[in-house]
């Protein structure tokens, strides 16, 4: 079980390093896929399968697809992986890759010491994470189904169609 | 090896060796069928009625030049088919054939098969976009709408037995319905989730990703040889997959009279399902694109929330 929760969690992290690094766009989203499908494994290693289920139907089978929707319909090419690999040069990489690894370092030392609490493997079902958003948490829920709903209103606007006419003479009609 | 592993080892060996028989022979009985309802005789040349048909058909996909298009993304190219079979095979995984017969009774059965059919929408996706043809990304793109779209109400449509088993577990769901048969508490969730289930699996009158009169072949265009062979191998995998949920989930999965034994109860009904996908394939016309995605999210997407509040309050009204 440590040995396979250590194994995905190092898929996770490669993937999402080539997710950054990759030049190809669709190259890249198919890592983080595999990055969200990893993190979803992690998930139901810690003893969290409906999250983890949900991590694979919300964000690796809808969202994912919803970007790669929109980079298809751009339809990038070599131009793209030109521009990609410009703007991925070593100076710009360098500051934030420093950063990084302080936090790496930071994270190495404390698993080492083992200051955190270990991991009381209790499984969590769909019931109780449902208790628990119905319970303590309604009002986040409440608050993002707002945000939705406004993303649906603003959807609606948007994508609204006009009253199409068949022919001139009912154009007069119509107005 | 223990018993309880090699029995395991038995099942497992058992559904995969079955599942990759029932493919091809509904390859034969889709054409037999269609031809039937046709008056017309459909292949009855190699063999006892025409059986040996899929056998020459699958000799020739093998030998066919396995040609991959200068102008595709190589490794996304030979990837993408092999994603379709991969989810589909891996959804099998929850559905119980009879007691005992199931690779693993997941807690979270349902939500596995639909995280595994939408991962199966990459296939078409990333097919269609790595053979860099403008017909083979049209069809993908309209294949990922689509796809996306009826997720949507394929999983909320199966909510209304989830609420009333309550549990997620395809075996806990087919015990419930000892008493009664969820198809006539849940019709409204049976008819919306085997449209979806249509549409999932993009057969006709859906295959609007492949439509041939429009798109050549939509996204499997540039394939050939044994990449197309298990696109289609991979179509047909999922009708069986879509009939078999339907029979799990709605008409009591292996439950029957006794005079039968639970395993042929079940490959009875979902043999009566696969031939409902065949009778719609020949007799429905295809509709547009614009007039699915409008039918999907302005009427099956209202009625099954419709149909999830009533069940809702029905099962809380019971309880309470």
């Amino acid at each position: 079980m440590q040995l396979a929760f250590y194994i995905t969690s190092a898929i996770a992290v490669i993937a999402t390093v080539m997710v950054i690094t990759n030049h190809n766009l669709i190259h890249a989203l198919l890592y983080l896929v595999v990055s969200f499908l990893a993190v979803a494994v992690v998930f139901y290693l810690l003893g969290a399968p409906f999250v983890a289920a949900l991590e694979v139907i919300i964000y690796a089978g809808a969202i994912v697809v919803l970007i790669i929707f929109v980079i298809m319909m751009l339809n990038l090419k070599e131009e793209a992986v030109a521009q990609e690999r410009q703007w991925l040069s070593r100076g710009i990489i360098t500051g934030p890759a420093l950063l990084s690894l302080v936090l790496l370092a930071e994270l190495i030392y404390i698993i080492v010491g083992a200051q955190v609490a270990p991991s009381d493997a209790q499984i969590v079902d769909s019931k109780a994470v449902g208790m628990s958003l119905y319970g303590p948490y309604v009002i986040g829920v409440e608050l993002s189904g707002i945000l939705l709903m406004a993303g649906i209103v603003g959807a609606y606007h948007l994508g609204r169609q006009k009253k199409k006419i068949v022919h001139r003479f009912l154009e007069e009609e119509a107005s | 090896m223990d018993e309880a592993t090699i029995n395991h080892l038995l099942i497992v060996g058992g559904v995969l060796g079955g599942l990759l028989i029932v493919a091809p022979g509904l390859i034969w009985l889709e054409r037999r069928l269609l031809a039937l309802w046709q008056d017309r005789y459909g292949p009855n040349r190699a063999g006892p009625f025409g059986v040996l048909i899929v056998l020459a058909d699958t000799i020739k996909l093998f030998f066919k030049e396995d040609w991959i298009p200068p102008f595709a993304d190589k490794v996304v190219f030979v990837m993408a088919p092999a994603i379709v079979m991969i989810t589909v095979f891996f959804s099998f995984v929850i559905i119980p054939f009879a007691p005992g017969i199931i690779v693993t009774d997941l807690n979270i059965g349902i939500l596995f098969f639909l995280a595994m059919s939408s991962m199966g929408a990459y296939s078409i996706i990333l097919g269609g976009w790595a053979s860099n043809n403008k017909y083979s990304l049209l069809g993908a793109m309209r294949g990922a709408a689509q796809m996306i779209s009826y997720e949507v109400f394929m999983g909320l449509a199966l909510m209304g037995t989830v609420l009333l088993a309550n549990s997620f577990s395809l075996v806990d769901i087919i015990e419930a319905q000892r008493g009664m048969w969820f198809v006539i508490p849940q019709f409204v969730g049976f008819v919306i989730f085997f449209i979806a289930g249509i549409a999932e699996t993009h057969r006709l009158p859906f295959d609007i990703p492949e439509a041939e009169s429009e798109l050549v072949a939509g996204f499997h265009s540039e394939y050939s040889g044994m990449k197309f062979g298990m696109f289609f191998v991979g179509e047909y995998l999922g009708i069986t997959l879509i009939s078999s949920l339907t029979v799990c989930l709605f008409f009591g999965g292996w439950l029957g009279p006794d005079f039968l034994p639970p395993l042929v109860w079940f490959v009875l009904k979902t043999f009566a399902f696969i031939a409902l996908f065949i009778l719609l394939r020949a007799s429905l016309p295809r509709p547009r694109y614009d007039q699915l995605m409008e039918f999907g999210w302005k009427i099956l997407l209202p009625l099954t929330l419709i149909n999830l509040m009533i069940t809702a309050g029905v099962v809380l009204m019971r309880e309470g």
